[in-house]
């Protein structure tokens, strides 16, 4: 998801440096209220382990891999302001020692990466974890759920800038990076559930996941809530409507006559009952995005469920 | 790594961080934000990114093989920009823009030390607590990466399945015991400051 130079125009990625300088200022500062002073060091100690622990290969298929990105482990680990510093210096650490990702669109990437995918991964694991009743295993559930959230909105929000930059037609550019992180979300789950069942089962005193945030820390988050939001407004919520048309363009432009077939082909669950100005095109997709999100939340419970610990004791104790 | 390359100076190593830092940002603003069908700033471009590798005195094949490390992902996504009409000529001009951009960002990184470029973060006011963190992640980074390498190297030894679940666990477990070991370090790492009089 790293967007490298040369990809936002100048009005996309100076929005992307005001709207994250403005989120990770307000997390530098509940970070600096909320964490007792001898954590202090944890935080660049966290960002090396999430830059090591991305280096970690989980074989997928056929000889390719995956790995980690972290900002929703983060979160559970740390609390969001200090995920987000952590992961604001791993990724200005990758642009400025690894030219991956870019130095113009530095601002963008932290934007998606260090201040959406924590925030909404972390919201998305408290709500859950709140809701499935504060056990370890809904603490793996909702861990699972937020990092799958996580991906997802930081993908559309990459894409809404990709598409306001006039890269290609929000048509293309959302649906594809979508799909491709609706998947990807998945694979982020898993690690994730997998690595904090294996914390859960060497140290269980590092999550502090059963406690509530205190409210002096939870309302130092509002005002990065509200940067979120904004930053889904100007990005996302421009194409949620804007989308049929975009896709509309491009299958005319392409002439793939594919999509009047697959509509007729696939049967309209509420034929007769077309919304008036609503696109079956709008409709379809909002119904695969539904399916993919209950599948997504379906499969987090799943594997939650055989991750939980159990009382038997097995041999892979810490290495 | 980035060290022991920095070690043998030529004479973009020797010139002072914050002049570089500007340039390159500078360089790269404006090869980023000129338009996709400026062919002729390109080759300018290019013609100016060669002069400075050669300049540079850096190997030539480090800083190819730095470059081919991170194409791939940049023409992987510069592949959404052929959809639109005409899209050929656009996806050359983004890659072209892209590339420049990631050569200037390497020649950076390949001369100058990361903790002189951290001292320029410093002095333009970037707040501190962020610096302070991306010093110590950076400090830390390669100790973690080899601690990594060792859980790992550990867990292959005493692991005789070459099933992908047990792959998963493995790196799960690793990942996990990282996280422990930085936790636990991050504490002694606070009392070495203390004791080095780092104010409470």
């Amino acid at each position: 998801m790293h967007i490298p130079d040369g990809f936002l125009d100048v009005k996309t990625a100076a929005a992307g440096f005001v709207l994250a300088g403005a989120a990770l200022g307000l997390a530098l500062r509940s970070a600096r209220r909320a964490l007792p002073p001898e954590r202090v060091p944890l935080l660049g100690l966290a960002a090396a382990f999430l830059f090591a622990a991305q280096m970690l290969n989980f074989p997928v298929a056929g000889g390719t891999s995956g790995h980690l990105l972290g900002a929703t482990l983060a979160a559970v680990l740390l609390g969001p302001g200090a995920a987000a510093v952590a992961m604001a210096s791993v990724l200005t650490l990758q642009c400025l020692l690894f030219a991956d990702g870019g130095l113009t669109a530095l601002g963008a990437n932290l934007l998606n990466m260090a201040v959406i995918a924590p925030a909404v991964g972390y919201a998305a694991y408290s709500l859950a974890f709140r809701a499935a009743g504060r056990t370890p295993r809904a603490c793996l559930f909702a861990a699972a759920w937020g990092a799958w959230c996580s991906t997802v909105v930081a993908a559309l929000c990459a894409a809404g800038q990709l598409s306001l930059s006039g890269l290609a037609p929000a048509g293309v550019v959302f649906p594809a990076m979508a799909l491709v992180h609706m998947l990807i979300g998945l694979f982020e789950a898993a690690i994730t559930a997998l690595v904090l069942a294996a914390v859960m089962k060497a140290r269980p005193d590092l999550l502090t996941g059963g406690e509530e945030a205190p409210p002096a820390r939870a309302a130092g988050l509002v005002p990065i809530g509200l940067c979120v939001a904004a930053a889904l407004a100007l990005f996302v919520a421009p194409f949620a409507c804007g989308w049929p048309d975009g896709l509309e363009h491009v299958a005319e432009r392409l002439g793939f006559a594919m999509r009047a077939a697959e509509i007729t082909a696939l049967p309209a669950p509420l034929p007769d009952y077309a919304i008036p100005g609503l696109d079956p095109a709008v409709l379809s997709a909002a119904l695969a995005g539904l399916a993919g999100t209950a599948a997504a939340f379906l499969a987090s419970w799943l594997f939650a469920r055989a991750l939980a610990p159990r009382p038997r004791v097995e041999g892979s104790g810490r290495a | 790594m980035t060290p022991a390359v920095v070690a043998r100076a030529g004479p973009l190593h020797r010139l002072p961080a914050g002049l570089k830092l500007a340039a390159a940002t500078a360089g790269v603003v404006g090869l980023a934000f000129a338009p996709r069908d400026a062919f002729a700033v390109f080759g300018g471009g290019a013609a100016v990114v060669v002069l400075l590798v050669l300049l540079s005195r850096v190997p030539p094949g480090r800083f190819l093989r730095r470059l081919l490390l991170v194409e791939p992902f940049a023409a992987g996504a510069a592949l959404l920009a052929l959809f639109p009409p005409g899209g050929l000529l656009w996806f050359l001009g983004l890659l072209a823009r892209t590339t420049l951009c990631l050569a200037l960002l390497i020649l950076l990184t390949l001369t100058t030390r990361f903790t002189d470029l951290l001292g320029v973060l410093r002095r333009i006011r970037l707040p501190r607590l962020f610096v302070t963190t991306l010093a110590l992640a950076h400090r830390y980074l390669f100790v973690l990466a080899e601690e990594a390498a060792r859980l790992r190297r550990a867990r292959k030894s005493r692991t005789f399945s070459r099933r992908r679940g047990a792959a998963w666990r493995g790196s799960a477990a690793v990942a996990a015991g990282l996280f422990i070991r930085s936790f636990d370090r991050a504490e002694r790492v606070h009392r070495a400051m203390r004791a080095r009089g780092l104010p409470e």
